[in-house]
């Protein structure tokens, strides 16, 4: 693998380990320091020199951020949001690829491109008449206003359409086709199995992407106990309490379980985002 | 029809007319049904309240009080009002400080990544990562601490070495600065993996062909690497652009005693923030609404200039 990979004749120099491992201590270190942060207590937080190694007070700070607002249950929350979004991107993106990548009907090329297109539109900015809609349908304050927007994306639709037709082949689809299979049989039994390691990704990229997700779930929902994680944690910095231990647990403990996720499954998230980047 | 579709196998007895007929039909609409669920959600919650934006622009829309048409007059406002132009000029501020560095940044580090015999590689992809599955509330959270005016890390440090200590939150620039490091720190290993993808394209006899002809490594970059990377980088430009001018909640974060303005002189509130104090503090949905207009025009705008310059422009051949 690393023999094929371009640029193999000079050495590695040692500025570019410098540089690099620079760029790696960026990226860690904010995460270390809110865990620093979150294990301390607040005279520890506003001490200078600032401490550098945790302090003991975690369990004690963690115990506060269960107490002022419900924050297992934000987690649930999160959970459901960033679980069923996830599983819906990968099923559904996949659906509409593959029709995009295999199946011939009238307006795909027009349709796809349209699908494109949805790519460049803002659609943040229309917040107003989202939340319109939202309160039409009867869904502020729930979790379906959060879920249902998010099931299926362009990007998604693009990704699945990439990967659909550089990794199944006509032939095989066409011999399921002669031995009678629908065309939605085709789909699920033949090459959604072929392509799940790419709808994995794809979720995955939808759950991380759910579950940091802001700015709507701040607009729609209104009552602590539909709070989601980033919701949870915003209440938290807005708490009398001038405790910046508090928001801090409060945050790491929003990031943990992706951190955890990220442990074992990150190294595939890396691998899906060069695979379905611009190639050449 | 149906015969040319789901052919009868060999050993099987054909469908019964109003059955093959039945699974005809469904097998002609099944691409149609397949789609369908992005193009409508797009619809319901895209397209139609973008284009319902436009329409509630035009009236003084209390969201449990009257809607009175007022024709072109909330634009007539915005543009007379200095709150609209201060979060427009922070917009592009922030949006400038946060793009520039950060495609440069992955530019540098997607090249240094993109060598054959680099050790800790998968190590290096993986913690560039980090910072886009973490959250932008928790960060801005844990920025916000470090970057403190008293007792933030960064400004102990400054003091070590004998600088003032900067209100970062505070000032104009400096929170201007903070907010565009949040969105660097959150992109830039995203933008690199990216680039990196694309460099790793190209193949290893250009490189070899070029070292031989004695290019070093900084002519190889730019005629080889650079010319290479073009599609995706005015990718990156354009996605950059459109995400770049809504930010929202780093600037929401700064100022926790005056979130909804960013601070109490609105010094790093952004359009996103105002159409928000606006709509959904305010209750104003009309002129919220024509905040939105006016920030889908930006977006368009500078992201079809940026499309349209980023095209255009040609290195020197050499």
């Amino acid at each position: 693998m690393s023999m094929t990979r371009p640029r193999s004749g000079d050495r590695v120099r040692w500025w570019t380990y410098a540089l690099l491992a620079l760029a790696a201590f960026a990226c860690l270190f904010p995460l270390y320091w809110m865990f620093i942060v979150a294990t301390t207590d607040t005279a520890t937080a506003t001490t200078l020199p600032p401490e550098i190694v945790p302090g003991g007070n975690f369990f004690h700070l963690a115990g506060l951020v269960f107490s002022t607002v419900p924050f297992v249950r934000s987690v649930v929350n999160s959970l459901v949001v960033a679980g069923t979004i996830g599983v819906g991107q990968a099923v559904l993106c996949a659906l509409a690829g593959f029709a995009f990548a295999k199946l011939r009907f009238r307006g795909r090329d027009a349709l796809f491109l349209l699908v494109v297109l949805t790519m460049t539109v803002p659609t943040q900015l229309a917040i107003v008449p989202q939340y319109m809609i939202t309160s039409l349908l009867g869904w502020v304050d729930t979790l379906q206003a959060l879920i249902v927007p998010g099931l299926a994306n362009a990007f998604g639709i693009f990704w699945m359409r990439q990967h659909i037709s550089s990794t199944i082949s006509d032939e095989i689809l066409q011999a399921a086709r002669i031995d009678g299979a629908s065309t939605w049989q085709i789909f699920w039994r033949v090459a959604f199995p072929l392509v799940r390691p790419a709808a994995f990704v794809l979720g995955l990229l939808g759950f991380v992407t759910a579950w940091n997700d802001f700015l709507w779930p701040f607009v729609v929902l209104k009552s602590p106990e539909m709070y989601t994680v980033q919701i949870a944690i915003k209440a938290l910095q807005n708490s009398f309490n001038i405790d910046l231990g508090l928001a801090m647990s409060g945050s790491f403990l929003a990031t943990l379980p992706l951190l955890v996720l990220f442990v074992f499954v990150g190294r595939r998230m890396v691998a899906g985002i060069m695979d379905g980047a611009f190639k050449g | 029809m149906t015969t040319s579709i789901t052919p009868t196998k060999a050993g099987l007895p054909p469908a019964p007319p109003v059955e093959a007929a039945r699974r005809g039909f469904i097998e002609i609409i099944a691409p149609y049904a397949y789609i369908a669920p992005f193009f409508l959600l797009f619809a319901v919650f895209g397209l139609i309240p973008l284009l319902f934006t436009f329409y509630v622009a035009l009236f003084d829309w209390n969201p449990i009080g009257e809607h009175v048409f007022v024709g072109l007059d909330n634009f007539d406002r915005l543009l007379g009002d200095v709150r609209f132009w201060n979060a427009a000029r922070n917009t592009v501020s922030i949006w400038l400080l946060s793009t520039v560095p950060q495609l440069l940044v992955a530019l540098v580090l997607a090249h240094l990544l993109n060598h054959a015999r680099l050790r800790l590689a998968v190590f290096f992809r993986m913690t560039m990562l980090v910072p886009y599955i973490t959250s932008v509330a928790a960060t801005a959270i844990v920025f916000v601490q470090m970057f403190d005016r008293d007792y933030g890390l960064l400004n102990w440090l400054l003091g070590l070495v004998g600088f003032e200590h900067i209100d970062f939150t505070q000032s104009v620039t400096g929170s201007h600065v903070l907010i565009a490091v949040m969105v660097t720190w959150r992109w830039f290993g995203y933008t690199t993996l990216l680039y990196l993808a694309s460099l790793q394209a190209v193949s290893r006899e250009i490189y070899e062909a070029a070292a031989v002809d004695g290019a070093g490594n900084v002519r190889q970059f730019l005629h080889i690497s650079l010319p290479a990377l073009r599609p995706v980088i005015v990718f990156t430009i354009v996605t950059s652009t459109i995400g770049g001018l809504q930010i929202f909640t780093e600037a929401l974060l700064v100022n926790r005693g005056a979130a909804n303005t960013c601070g109490p002189i609105r010094q790093c509130q952004t359009l996103t923030l105002f159409l928000f104090e606006q709509g959904f503090i305010q209750f104003k949905f009309g002129y919220a609404a024509a905040i939105g207009v006016a920030l889908f025009v930006m977006v368009v705008g500078f992201a079809g200039l940026n499309y349209f310059l980023s095209t255009r422009i040609r290195p020197v051949k050499g």
